[in-house]
Formats: C-alpha cells, sequence, structure tokens
C-alpha cells in the first residue's frame, strides 16, 4: 500500500502511521533498526528496493531522505509504503525542497523509531566526514559507498581520515565471500608460512585496495597490487609459500578457481555480491567494525607504502621478498655489465640487506 | 600441540563466514523422503550461501538403478522444490560436477569397494582430501552390517589429517539396551567423537536463542526457578498423522518417536544450571548432570497419559483413525499421544513438575516450552476483580511462528478494577529473519566443520532412556490399549486427569 502525503508535516506522518496500525494492524513494535538513506531525488528506488529485500532479514523502518530542488519555497513530501510495496519494512520516502533540503535531519528525528538503533546509508555521494553530518550524527552505524562515487579510489582514501567507529564502506562487505574463501584456505594443513601476497584487481576497484591492505595487515608480509582494466572488480589473490602458490582467481563468468600445490583445481561460484547482501550483513552487525579500522589506517598505507617505493626501485622498495631479493640482484648484475663494478657491488649490498628482517619476523608470528 | 592459528581469523572480524574445509558427504539412504526433502535443499542452500569448500562432492549410495545423471536429476528437482534460497544455474553447476551415484546393496560387498574408489577418485579429481562423512538415512537395523561394510572397505580407517564423520538421525535404539547396542556398534567403527547424532530440534534457531535468553539476559534469570515457577510444560504437537511411516511408527509410538529426543533435549536446555562457557564439553557437561537428576514420580500410571487418535473431521478434512491407516495392524496399542510428568532433583526445581506430551492429529501443529508462574502470594484486589487474572507464563514457541510470548494480567479499561489476561509478543519474523536458515543447514555445516555442541553424545541419549524405559515398562505392564481421542483434539481425556489430580490445566497451545 502507498499514501502520499503531499506538503506535509512529521506530525501528520506519524499520525498517518499510528492510523495504519489500528486499521491494518500493520505491526511495526517488533521493527529492530531504523535505517535512514540519504540519497538526491530520483536516485532512490534502487536503494529502496536492496533495503526492503534486507528487510525480510532485519525488519526495519527505511526512512528516505531524497534531496530535492535547492530553490523555491521549503516543502516537505511524503510518501508511506507499507505491506507489499515495503518488503518487511516500512518505508517513508521524504521529498525536501528549497532549504529544507539541507535539513534532512530535522525531518527525520520525529520519526526514528524509540530505543531502537539507527543506521544511515548514503548509497551515492557521501559527506566528506559521515560521523560529523547531522544525519551521520544520529546514527550508530553509517554505510556509505567508495565504488559508487565519482573517483572511487580517492574516495576511499578520504575514508582513512574521516573513519569514526561506526563507519563501515560496502567495499569492504563486498569482500567477504572472498575473504571467507581465502580464510578457509589457511584453515587447512600444511600450515606454512606466507611469503608474499599479489592481489589482482580493477585499477578503480576500492575493494581490491581494501583486500590488498587486510592481507598485508594480517600475514605482515610483502603485498603487491597489481592492476587490471577498471570495472573488473576484484580478479585474484595468490598467496606465495614454499610449497608453491596458493591462488584464487575469478573470471569474467563469476567462477572462482581455486588452485593449491599438489592438488586438482576446484571451481566455486563468486559471484559479485548483490545489494541486499551486503546492506543484510551491514545490518548483522551494528558495534563497531575494528577490523575494517585497522585495515583502513594501518593496512591501506601497507599496500601504498609498497607500491610507491616499487616505482623508483631503491633499496627499500624491497621489503624483503625473496623473490624480489633474487629480482634485485639479477638486475643489479645487469646494471654491473653497464656500468663499474664499484656501483654494482653498492646497488647489491643494498638489495641483499633487508632480506633477514621477515626472518626475525616470521620467528615472532 | 596447539593448533596451528591462523593469521587471517580474528575474534573480532565477526564478518568472517565459517567455510568447512575440503570434504564430502556421503548419503545411504538418499532415496528417502529425508534426503530428497530436507538434506538436498539444504546442502544446495549451503553451497548457494558460499559455505561450502569448492570442489564439494555428494555421493549418493542406494539400490536403485541410476547412473551419475539420473542422481543428479533427482537433485536438481528436490532442490528446485524443497530449497530455501533462490535457484542459481551458475552454483548449481559447479555443486553438481561433484555427484556421483554407487548403486547397491549394504551386504554387496563390491559395491562398498566401488564406493571406495569413487571417494579415491573425488580426493584426487576434486580435491575433497579424504574428508568423508558418512550420513546414515537408513534404519538402524542397517547400521551394524554398513559400519562393517566401512571398516572393511577401509573407508572408517583414520587417518592424519583427514577425517571420516557418521551422522545417525533418530530413533538412537527404542530403549536403553538397544541405545547401547547401537552406540557399541558404531563407536566398533568410529571414535566416539566422530559421530554426530541428528536431532534437528538442537539446529531450530528459537531452539538456540533459549540459552541467549536464560544467559545473556539479567531479565529471566532471578525468576528461573522454583520460588517462582509453579510448573512447566513441554509440548510437541503435530497435526498430521502417520502418513507413509507406519513401518517405522508402530511399535515405536509417540514417547520413543518425540518425547526421548526432541522434549527432553529441551527440557535439559530449559531446567540445565548456567554452563561456565558454550564450549561443547561444558554445556554437554551441564545437560548431563540435569539429566542424571530427573525423576519419575512414584506411580507411573497415575501421572502419564497415552492415547490413539480415531477417524472423524480434523480442521475441515475427513480423517482417518490410527488402526485404520495403511499398515496398521487393527489390535495395535501403539500409542499416537504420550503425556508424561517428570521432575528435576536439583535446588533450582525441587517440586517443579515438567509435563512433556506429544502427540499426532491433534488440534494444530505447534512446539513450546510453557513456564507457568505461581499466583501472586498476595492480592490487593478483591476476589471478583482478579477472577480472569490466570497465572502468569512465558512461552516459548519454538514452531511455527518463532518467538516468544509472556503473558500477564492487565487492567481492563473502565470505572472499576478488572484484572484480565493479555499477551505480550515478541517475534522472530517481525524482529529477525524471514531468511533464518533451516536447522538442517546449520547441522550439515557443524558436522563438515567438526563442531559437535548441537549434537548429543552417548550419553545423553543413555540417560534419556533411563527416564522414559520404566515408563515404557509401565505401560507395557499394563497392557491395556491406549485411550482413544478424536482426531483433531488435545488429547484424550486421561490427559486432562492426570493434570486434574495435580490442580492444574494444559495450556491450549
Amino acid at each position: 500500500m502507498i499514501i502520499d502525503l503531499p506538503s506535509t508535516t512529521t506530525s501528520a506522518i506519524n499520525k498517518s502511521l499510528v492510523s495504519l496500525r489500528e486499521k491494518g494492524g500493520a505491526v511495526t513494535t517488533g521493527r529492530v533498526l531504523t535505517m535512514v538513506i540519504v540519497t538526491d531525488e530520483g536516485a532512490s528506488e534502487e536503494s529502496i528496493a536492496a533495503a526492503n529485500e534486507a528487510s525480510f532479514e532485519h525488519p526495519c523502518r527505511v526512512i528516505v531522505i531524497a534531496k530535492g530542488s535547492r530553490r523555491g519555497a521549503p516543502r516537505l513530501d511524503a510518501q508511506i509504503r507499507v505491506g507489499g510495496d515495503a518488503g518487511a519494512s516500512e518505508v517513508i520516502v521524504l521529498r525536501l525542497f528549497g532549504e529544507l533540503a539541507d535539513h534532512g535531519a530535522s525531518a527525520m528525528v520525529p520519526l526514528l523509531l524509540p530505543d531502537a538503533p539507527v543506521v544511515a546509508w548514503w548509497p551515492g555521494a557521501s559527506p566528506a566526514i559521515p560521523a560529523d553530518d547531522p544525519i551521520g550524527k544520529l546514527a550508530q552505524r553509517r554505510i556509505t559507498d567508495a565504488a559508487s562515487a565519482a573517483r572511487p579510489l580517492a574516495a576511499m582514501a578520504s575514508r582513512v581520515e574521516s573513519y569514526r567507529p561506526g563507519d563501515t564502506d560496502l567495499s569492504w562487505t563486498r569482500l567477504t565471500t572472498w575473504r571467507g574463501l581465502l580464510a578457509a584456505l589457511l584453515d587447512q594443513p600444511p600450515h606454512e608460512s606466507i611469503q608474499s601476497v599479489t592481489v589482482a584487481g580493477a585499477s578503480d576497484s576500492p575493494s581490491t585496495d581494501l583486500m590488498a591492505g587486510w592481507l598485508a595487515l594480517r600475514l605482515k608480509v610483502p603485498v603487491k597490487r597489481t592492476k587490471a582494466r577498471a570495472g573488473a572488480g576484484m580478479q585474484s589473490v595468490v598467496l606465495h609459500r614454499k610449497s608453491g602458490p596458493l591462488s584464487l582467481n575469478r573470471d569474467e563468468s563469476s567462477t572462482a578457481t581455486l588452485s593449491a600445490p599438489g592438488q586438482p583445481d576446484r571451481n566455486v561460484a563468486l559471484p559479485r555480491r548483490s545489494l541486499r547482501d551486503c546492506i543484510a550483513e551491514e545490518l548483522r552487525r551494528l558495534d563497531a567494525d575494528e577490523v575494517y579500522e585497522e585495515v583502513l589506517k594501518k593496512g591501506l598505507p601497507k599496500v601504498a607504502a609498497a607500491a610507491k617505493s616499487a616505482k623508483k626501485p631503491t633499496a627499500s622498495a624491497f621489503v624483503g621478498r625473496p623473490t624480489d631479493v633474487k629480482e634485485a640482484r639479477e638486475a643489479a648484475k645487469a646494471a654491473a655489465a653497464a656500468r663499474t663494478v664499484v656501483t654494482a657491488t653498492r646497488a647489491k649490498r643494498a638489495a641483499g640487506k633487508p632480506a633477514p628482517r621477515p626472518r626475525a619476523r616470521k620467528a615472532t608470528s | 600441540m596447539a593448533a596451528p592459528t591462523n593469521p587471517l581469523r580474528d575474534p573480532r572480524d565477526k564478518r568472517l563466514p565459517r567455510i568447512a574445509g575440503p570434504s564430502g558427504i556421503v548419503i545411504f539412504g538418499v532415496t528417502g523422503d529425508l534426503s530428497r526433502k530436507k538434506l538436498m535443499p539444504a546442502i544446495y542452500d549451503l553451497a548457494n550461501r558460499g559455505l561450502l569448500p569448492p570442489g564439494f562432492s555428494l555421493v549418493g549410495f542406494a539400490r536403485r538403478d541410476w547412473a551419475n545423471e539420473d542422481f543428479g536429476q533427482v537433485v536438481h528437482d528436490a532442490v528446485k522444490q524443497y530449497s530455501r534460497t533462490p535457484f542459481s544455474e551458475e552454483v548449481w553447476r559447479h555443486l553438481a560436477e561433484g555427484f556421483r551415484f554407487v548403486q547397491g546393496t549394504f551386504d554387496d560387498d563390491a559395491a562398498f569397494d566401488v564406493l571406495a574408489a569413487t571417494l579415491k577418485e573425488l580426493d584426487e579429481t576434486r580435491g575433497t582430501g579424504g574428508n568423508h562423512a558418512f550420513y546414515f538415512s537408513i534404519p538402524p537395523s542397517s547400521f551394524p552390517v554398513v559400519c562393517k561394510q566401512l571398516a572393511r572397505s577401509g573407508l572408517a580407517e583414520h587417518k592424519l589429517d583427514e577425517w571420516r564423520r557418521v551422522v545417525i538421525e533418530k530413533p538412537f535404539g527404542h530403549d536403553l539396551a538397544s541405545a547401547q547396542d547401537l552406540n557399541a556398534v558404531v563407536n566398533s567403527v568410529f571414535p566416539p567423537e566422530s559421530v554426530f547424532r541428528i536431532d534437528h530440534y538442537l539446529g531450530k534457531e528459537t531452539v538456540q536463542n533459549l540459552l541467549a535468553l536464560r544467559f545473556a539476559n539479567q531479565l529471566f534469570e532471578p525468576i528461573w526457578n522454583a520460588h517462582y515457577v509453579d510448573h512447566v510444560q513441554i509440548t510437541m504437537a503435530e497435526d498430521i498423522g502417520i502418513g507413509g511411516r507406519a513401518g517405522y511408527y508402530d511399535g515405536i509410538g509417540a514417547a520413543r518417536d518425540v518425547i526421548q529426543n526432541h522434549l527432553i533435549q529441551l527440557l535439559a536446555l530449559t531446567a540445565m544450571e548456567e554452563p561456565v562457557s558454550f564450549d561443547p564439553k561444558d554445556l554437554r557437561m551441564e545437560k548431563t548432570k540435569v539429566l542424571s537428576q530427573v525423576q519419575l514420580p512414584k506411580d507411573l500410571l497415575a501421572s502419564t497419559a497415552r492415547g490413539q487418535y480415531t477417524g472423524g473431521w480434523q480442521g475441515g478434512a475427513k480423517v482417518m483413525g490410527y488402526l485404520e491407516e495403511d499398515g496398521i495392524s487393527a489390535t495395535s496399542t501403539t500409542e499416537t499421544y504420550a503425556a508424561i510428568k517428570v521432575l528435576v532433583d536439583t535446588r533450582r526445581w525441587a517440586g517443579v513438575p515438567f509435563y512433556l506430551r506429544a502427540g499426532k492429529r491433534l488440534g494444530r501443529r505447534v512446539s513450546e516450552i510453557a513456564m507457568v508462574f505461581k499466583r501472586a502470594p498476595h492480592l490487593p484486589f478483591s476476589h471478583t476483580d482478579t477472577e480472569e487474572l490466570g497465572a502468569n507464563a512465558l512461552v516459548i514457541r519454538v514452531q511455527p511462528d518463532e518467538g516468544i510470548t509472556i503473558r500477564f494480567g492487565s487492567k481492563v479499561p473502565g470505572p472499576s478494577m478488572e484484572v484480565r489476561d493479555v499477551s505480550m509478543d515478541f517475534s522472530y519474523g517481525q524482529s529477525f529473519t524471514e531468511a533464518s536458515p533451516e536447522a538442517y543447514e546449520r547441522l550439515i555445516l557443524d558436522v563438515l566443520l567438526g563442531e559437535p555442541s548441537l549434537f548429543p553424545q552417548d550419553e545423553e541419549v543413555e540417560l534419556s532412556w533411563r527416564i522414559l524405559d520404566p515408563i515404557e515398562k509401565a505401560w507395557g505392564r499394563k497392557g491395556s490399549k491406549p485411550d482413544e481421542y478424536a482426531a483433531g483434539t488435545w488429547g484424550p481425556p486421561s490427559a486432562d486427569a492426570m493434570m486434574a489430580r495435580d490442580g492444574r490445566v494444559w495450556r491450549r497451545p
């Protein structure tokens, strides 16, 4: 059922919600959270659909704040959707016009469920610091999506600065199935230490960066992030071990192939996660995601530092990956042919120096 | 030696799903109803949720003359019809690559050799790594021969870095002695920690929530004892008859079929003390502790009731009586309704009776645990004010419409003081999840992960038979027929009389 309330106020909306409950027996008291979706007018239907589907797992009240034109007199148009048009949730769409468009929080406060957590979601562009946004301030959890921003990598970079407990990004959620498969891989023997990692994905994929950051952080080994054409998302992860590489590789048909030394290749369906799945997963946990925070603050810089130094190959570029060291030695040898013996020795010494470091780390891990 | 830690696992990382390691499952009796309606859909749903390992394989073993493709078709149809999650061609394709079918009977050595070769082939081509679960969806009478065959063909052999597990379904015997025999048979081939007994009730979210309700909240634990609780009623009612299960059901009856496993497990979870942790060992310790203290009343016949449904009208349809069902002898004395009263001799529950009832062709399908509280010791109202006030109750609805109801008195609006019962309701369907996993999904995944908390062990099974055996014996001695009750009602009058003797009544669930 869809009820339109043009040029209205929040008290009229509340009244109409109560009367709906009394008339139709629509049960709203069991809702576990309020979800606020902040979008531009017109761009909201896809997000509402995802929220409605996710509501089958987490029945919620969905408040959509659609910002309309800032010209003209302030006006609030509302629409209430319940029953078949709203999944297991109830949806209140608020269209804000004029000056009101910048004061979405004021229209939202009276409609929040008592005592229930608030989740804010910006499906498109998000505020610079979500936690300082008037709507973000009211929310326990703030969901952004770097991949839908105009410049995904820049958006992801800004998350590092703007992070406050309760923030999360769908680029991180999209990785869960990948991370699960990788963790399951390492549950199996032989429990060898990993020497280095290569992560490949689209050049504009923030998820791939996060994956590289997560692996660098957890495994404490150098992670190489290689870039493929834009728009392809995550492509592969290779974990190099002494006995041979373990790899998880997704082709275009969203089939992933798992290869391990001495074992047959195994296939598994690994489609890109739907928005519905991601939102449902986000709503499953409402506390701060410390792991995401660490990956943002410590993991990403590690990968970035490695990438930067890889561009101009100085000694510090080779953070001790044995194959890198070998390559460096060979490069040094080649250089020696052209240059004097003295410089070659210097390069060799420089390249060889950091090699013992990871061995010391291994002993402690 | 400490287990090697996985650097990618972090207790704070609650998103990370637990995916089973390389493994496969072999289903004996794969043509049966349970396998088609529950196991195959559950396996597909797990795959669809990405919780099965790449290369997972499913081997069917049965007498039918099927090729792998025929078997694949059967699974396909079962999945399409019964699975919970939407059908995805892609997931299906990868899963179906791991399907194999082995034809044979249980006494056929060659068939088991073929099975062994099939598993070896799967280890090589699919990378199942020698990890196999054997699901016995077969009558217990076939357990000895299948176990023997598995041992003979070397399939039960335990190797380092590989596991073999066996999954068995109820009934776990029909009395203490047979349960011990059965345990001995299975344990002669598989060590106790590799034996997983499926009690699908324990896989249900509501049952697991019972632990959260009791031990995560401050609100309920203080009243969870004999000071406040008058008695507890645990009910499992079915509206269906025995259907096509005559061969299984006749001679077994409601008490052995349902009370021995499901209801006694619910009783254990309701009555047990707080475990020191949710470690499987600690949880089991508390359950066995409370089960070992369950006592039966002296006069067993006066504190139990049994019944058998007769034909009649139920829910707008004409149904047959038990004795008229196909395959049931006209003189059968098997009960289709059983109610028993037990006491739990602990400080917490001294003097609080637990009433357990189960039956077929009852009013509606419902399972619940109802804690009925004592009346307030003093009522500052006149007698007429509280005439309509019943006892407070806390009801845990296990199925359907999972949730919790609290009943208490409330003033009826108006000038006079009149107190009447009202219900406060928590419904899972409204607060969470229409999409909660099926019990079988959870349990199959736990088997593959080797996570034993939700599976009763030998000791619990034997303890529950110790509770039921004297009652069955008393019923057998009496020798008479069970009391009749009309289909669609809530059991025989003798069950109401049994409660009336204690001055109580059954709830209408």
